[in-house]
């Protein structure tokens, strides 16, 4: 199968100095269900900035699809959905324009991205405020429109950085079975979360990121096997703690 | 990206941008159009009618085109240098830069939106205009001309300040200290002929005479700079700025790390 994502020997050093990414390599296969995990700081939103244009590397070769994301960008862009940590739509603008619109930056037609945008919405159970201003929804519905605008251009790879912060449980369950179907029907998903029962949940391979180095990446089930009867939490926070010498 | 899909991107933005200039057309329609309405009161009716004609032109008549272009000017770099800048204070602007449209793309919306902007708030000023002075259009090509690189221009250098504001304070100091007293040194208000000659010199430093008076000779027929000069100078700094807004851009000043 070919690869959604392929990074190589990728860095990213900021203008501050911080060595964000220090010479990663990893692939993501095209249908996999990747759960990309961390501490804060690690490099993930780096790494997922870098996949989407927001981030330029410093060294190294990153590609979406075969497409290099800043020699071919616009290729590259046209294959990815992502659903940022925070909240960045505008607020004061009606919740179908907030998706409307993201597609047609893709160059998909007004009349065209109003009939895609039903199923989606109905979906993600925001078709009965399609009318309202973003800033009228609960904070999980504000989550599910994000997912719904990253998804109207019908992408093949969908990058959620910590797409359930603060969702309750029961919309969490439900926001699985919808990425779960998503993935079933062909889209390459990466994961960032910090619910780790998540990415257990979710995810066939796991790829855990310290300090800017990938310190494992394989499928989840080799990784289980590999620890015996111990939890994913279990796993990363032994590793994370030996890398970092201290009890988290 | 394909031409078509550029164009629907483009159109979208323009959309976009329409949608939010009339959603909030108290703060963007509005004032400026009571604000020129009082100029054209105070300075036009009250106090211009016991001044000398200027050019053979009576006072309203004179300033009206300079107070039409005043509106143009502030409403187009007040567009994009706020647009752009709430687009990146609230992240917004990741939208358009995870899609696959390119930088040029990015800022010809940004800049469409100013240049929208300046003409609907330009149009309704010219309407109120009309209740105060009788308006003859002396050449249509040269009028629009003006108009149009005039907030293309003003559009870019509003785009500009946009990228590099890091505060709220960072979008009102141009136009404060900077935009308002070239205008209202312009050439609005008075020809720089009714100057000493070093005055007069003076004046021809600031590049808002020059549009100003584009735009009077388009109405009325008289310009105190020759008009290609004017021009030039529109070209000129069209260019410039530009050039600074891509580099910026390619940069990824401000937006991208």
């Amino acid at each position: 199968m070919a690869s959604a994502v392929s990074v190589s020997n990728l860095k990213k050093t900021y203008d501050t100095g911080v060595e964000a990414l220090k010479g990663i390599t990893l692939q993501v296969e095209e249908g996999d269900f990747f759960a990309l995990l961390g501490p804060n700081g690690a490099g993930k939103t780096t790494l997922i900035g870098i996949l989407t244009g927001l981030v330029y590397k410093t060294g190294g070769e990153a590609e979406i699809f075969g497409h290099d994301t800043q020699t071919d960008a616009s290729r590259a862009k046209t294959y990815i959905g992502l659903v940022p940590q925070e909240f960045n739509f505008n607020i004061f603008e009606k919740v179908e324009d907030i998706v409307v619109t993201q597609a047609g930056y893709y160059g998909i037609p007004r009349a065209q991205a109003i009939k895609d945008a039903e199923p989606i919405l109905k979906d993600l159970g925001l078709w009965e405020k399609r009318r309202e201003p973003a800033q009228k929804l609960s904070g999980g519905m504000k989550r599910r429109l994000m997912i719904a605008r990253a998804l109207i251009h019908k992408p093949k790879l969908l990058i959620l950085d910590e797409p359930t912060a603060g969702v309750d449980v029961e919309l969490r369950r439900h926001m699985w079975t919808f990425l779960r179907k998503m993935n079933a029907e062909g889209t390459t998903i990466i994961l960032t979360t910090h619910y780790l029962e998540e990415a257990e949940q979710l995810c066939r391979t796991v790829a855990v990121i310290n300090k800017g180095e990938i310190l494992i990446n394989e499928t989840m089930q080799n990784l289980l096997e590999r620890y015996g009867e111990k939890k994913l939490e279990d796993i990363y926070i032994n590793l994370i703690e030996g890398e970092n010498g201290q009890t988290i | 990206m394909s031409a078509s899909k550029m164009w629907t991107a483009y159109l979208t933005v323009m959309r976009k941008e329409l949608v939010r200039i009339f959603r909030i057309w108290a703060q963007t329609i509005l004032p400026p159009v009571v604000t020129t309405s009082l100029y054209f009161i105070v300075f036009g009716t009250f106090i211009g009618s016991q001044l000398a004609p200027i050019q053979g032109l009576s006072y309203i008549q004179f300033i009206v085109p300079g107070l039409i272009m005043m509106s143009i000017i502030t409403s187009s770099y007040m567009n994009t240098v706020s647009n752009f800048y709430f687009a990146k204070f609230m992240r917004n602007i990741d939208e358009m830069l995870v899609s696959p449209m390119p930088d040029w793309l990015v800022i010809a919306g940004f800049v469409s939106g100013g240049v929208m902007r300046g003409l609907i708030v330009g149009f309704f000023v010219l309407l109120v205009s009309l209740f105060f002075s009788h308006l003859a259009i002396f050449n249509i090509f040269i009028l629009v001309a003006a108009v149009l690189m005039t907030s293309v221009l003003f559009s870019l250098a509003g785009l500009i300040n946009g990228v590099y504001a890091k505060g709220f304070d960072g979008i009102s100091i141009v136009p404060t200290f900077v935009l308002t007293p070239l205008t209202y040194l312009g050439g609005i208000f008075y020809s720089i002929s009714q100057f000493p000659e070093f005055w007069q010199k003076v004046s021809l430093l600031n590049p808002i005479l020059y549009m100003v008076n584009a735009f009077r000779y388009g109405f009325l027929g008289v310009s105190d700079v020759p008009v290609w000069i004017c021009f030039s100078v529109l070209v000129g700094f069209t260019l410039i700025f530009t050039a600074i807004v891509a580099f910026l851009f390619k940069r990824g000043m401000g937006v991208k790390n």
